[in-house]
């Protein structure tokens, strides 16, 4: 597999489809293996994150912040007089019954549960800071090392440059590409073989500001690492703020994959698989007037 | 639109059973002993990690301001030790406790809280987070855990620092409950590390840890053990209670606390 001769820029159709459209080999090896990587490390940190999240279930701003201190965000559940308890998220001053979903839900086994994230959001599924510690570091330096041989890979194979960073004309289609995001129109023919506008913009922001920061708001959190680099709590307004930040860019990735998959979705599930999973991409064709 | 082999039902039900069989599958990798010592790995990868940036400058843990105080500073885990023997010296105000420094050391010692707070002493206002997620500000006043080293003079295969203390979080009643930690050597040398009599000005609180607690400022707050009632020079703490180096390690969580 090292050797991936066939040169995605080309996009010259080398094979076809039984219906006769052009086949064109759009992820190249590399790409495909850090995706399906990153799907698994990006997985398992927000479960595994769910559930150290559910130790405290409170986010702060500042330096400090514990549990009679303000919070931004605040997950709990309220015993009643009578009947079950009910399960709250508090965000700022507003207060939303979450009661069977977050704050209080019934557990795998059918009880009454009192945590933050219910048991199918979390790994591992029971209440376990410790377990939950330890699938979230092995993940996360698996989830650093690949991101980073995705970048070198990435800027040296010129992917990052070609396929992924916008042209001036890009930019100025934006309003057109807006529209068809709108309309769910998917490119067709010519324009299908490219990444358009709004997806490569998407693409940047996770790549190199999203990810990025929750590797930064993560180390942040470490008193280890504070101690050598004193600078880094500092830029995000103390611990408490990292470890809020690193919580609301964790809710924007799972923002993106929602998207992304509703795309995948939309534009035809079996031919996005089959290009993330071989390379190989059928290219619809323009629509005959 | 052409036939698809998979289609978009077909695809949203497989990717949520597929989600399922995973959850199941990820409780069982949780609980098997090969799976746990393969993530176990990345603590090793978090403490040479750290260590090769933290040795090499010996940075301080950043020190606060009186106003950044925590008005509530959250005291967990035990919080009053049941052991009659405890209870006794606490209502008295421990007049008669000792600490006691044993193990690899040429010098072993014994010292009354009179003694240590007569000893150098040195005052930090640093923030102590907790493995759970909270953080809290606090001033600790007391002997750096150096100054009591240097006094007892370690032996050449001195290795680690293990510290003994008065709760059983579990109250067991064999004992097997009862908190210990142990630090390495280049955290028990470090200037901030610390055995604290005084928190914010006052008297080490019960609640904190009276009479004696250690401070670890680069560490997790699991690390700094509260009750501290011996302390104990060592090669190796394979042997010592479930042999993973302390209370909340022999419960899972990691022996390097500095994330």
């Amino acid at each position: 597999m090292a050797l991936d001769v066939a040169d995605p820029t080309a996009n010259r159709a080398i094979r076809k489809t039984r219906t006769g459209r052009d086949l064109i080999y759009r992820h190249r090896f590399f790409v495909r293996l850090t995706h399906w990587l990153n799907v698994l490390c990006v997985a398992l940190l927000l479960m595994s994150g769910m559930q150290i999240f559910n130790a405290h279930p409170m986010l702060h701003w500042g330096i400090k912040g514990a549990d009679t201190d303000p919070s931004v965000l605040s997950v709990y559940a309220e015993d009643q007089l009578e009947g079950p308890p009910i399960g709250w998220v508090q965000i700022g001053s507003a207060k939303f019954n979450t009661t069977g979903v977050f704050g209080v839900f019934k557990d795998k086994d059918g009880f009454l549960s009192g945590r933050a994230f219910p048991w199918w959001l979390t790994v591992p599924s029971y209440q376990s800071l410790a377990e939950g510690r330890r699938w979230h570091f092995f993940f996360a330096w698996l989830f650093a090392l690949n991101g980073l041989a995705y970048l070198v890979y990435g800027f040296v194979a010129r992917h990052i440059q070609r396929d992924i960073a916008p042209t001036k004309s890009d930019v100025r289609g934006i309003g057109r590409s807006v529209l068809d995001h709108l309309m769910l129109k998917h490119a067709r023919g010519e324009a299908a073989k490219r990444y358009n506008v709004l997806q490569k913009f998407a693409y940047m922001s996770v790549i190199f500001v999203l990810l990025p920061l929750m590797i930064i708001t993560g180390l942040t959190m470490s008193p280890g690492v504070d101690s050598a680099v004193p600078w880094l709590p500092e830029i995000f307004g103390g611990r408490q703020s990292a470890r809020t930040i690193h919580f609301i860019v964790a809710s924007l990735i799972v923002l993106f994959i929602v998207v992304h998959l509703l795309e995948v979705l939309l534009s035809g599930v079996f031919n996005e698989l089959r290009s993330m999973i071989t390379g190989w991409f059928a290219v619809p064709p323009e629509k005959s007037k | 639109m052409t036939r698809e082999l998979i289609t978009r039902r077909a695809a949203v039900v497989g990717a949520m059973s597929a989600g399922g069989l995973i959850l199941a599958g990820c409780d069982k990798l949780s609980q098997s002993p090969t799976f746990q010592s393969m993530l176990e790995g990345a603590e090793k990868l978090n403490l040479h990690g750290q260590r090769l940036v933290l040795t090499s400058t010996a940075p301080l843990a950043h020190e606060y301001q009186a106003s950044d105080i925590s008005r509530v500073f959250k005291a967990n885990g035990t919080i009053n030790p049941e052991s009659a023997d405890y209870r006794r010296m606490a209502m008295a105000g421990f007049p008669n406790w000792k600490l006691e420094i044993g193990g690899l050391v040429k010098k072993p010692l014994s010292l009354s809280l009179e003694e240590l707070r007569a000893m150098p002493s040195r005052t930090q206002i640093t923030r102590h987070d907790c493995v759970e997620g909270w953080s809290a500000i606090g001033q600790w006043t007391g002997v750096p855990l150096s100054h009591l080293l240097a006094q007892a003079e370690l032996a050449p295969n001195a290795r680690y620092v293990l510290f003994r203390c008065a709760d059983d979080l579990e109250q067991s009643s064999n004992g097997s409950g009862l908190y210990y930690e142990t630090i390495d050597l280049v955290d028990a040398f470090h200037p901030q590390t610390i055995m604290a009599y005084a928190m914010n000005g006052q008297t080490l609180p019960v609640p904190h840890g009276a009479p004696l607690r250690l401070r670890v400022e680069r560490q997790l707050g699991y690390k700094m053990a509260k009750y501290v009632m011996r302390i104990e020079v060592v090669d190796d703490f394979s042997k010592i209670g479930l042999g993973r180096g302390g209370y909340w390690e022999d419960r899972g969580y990691e022996w390097y606390a500095g994330i």
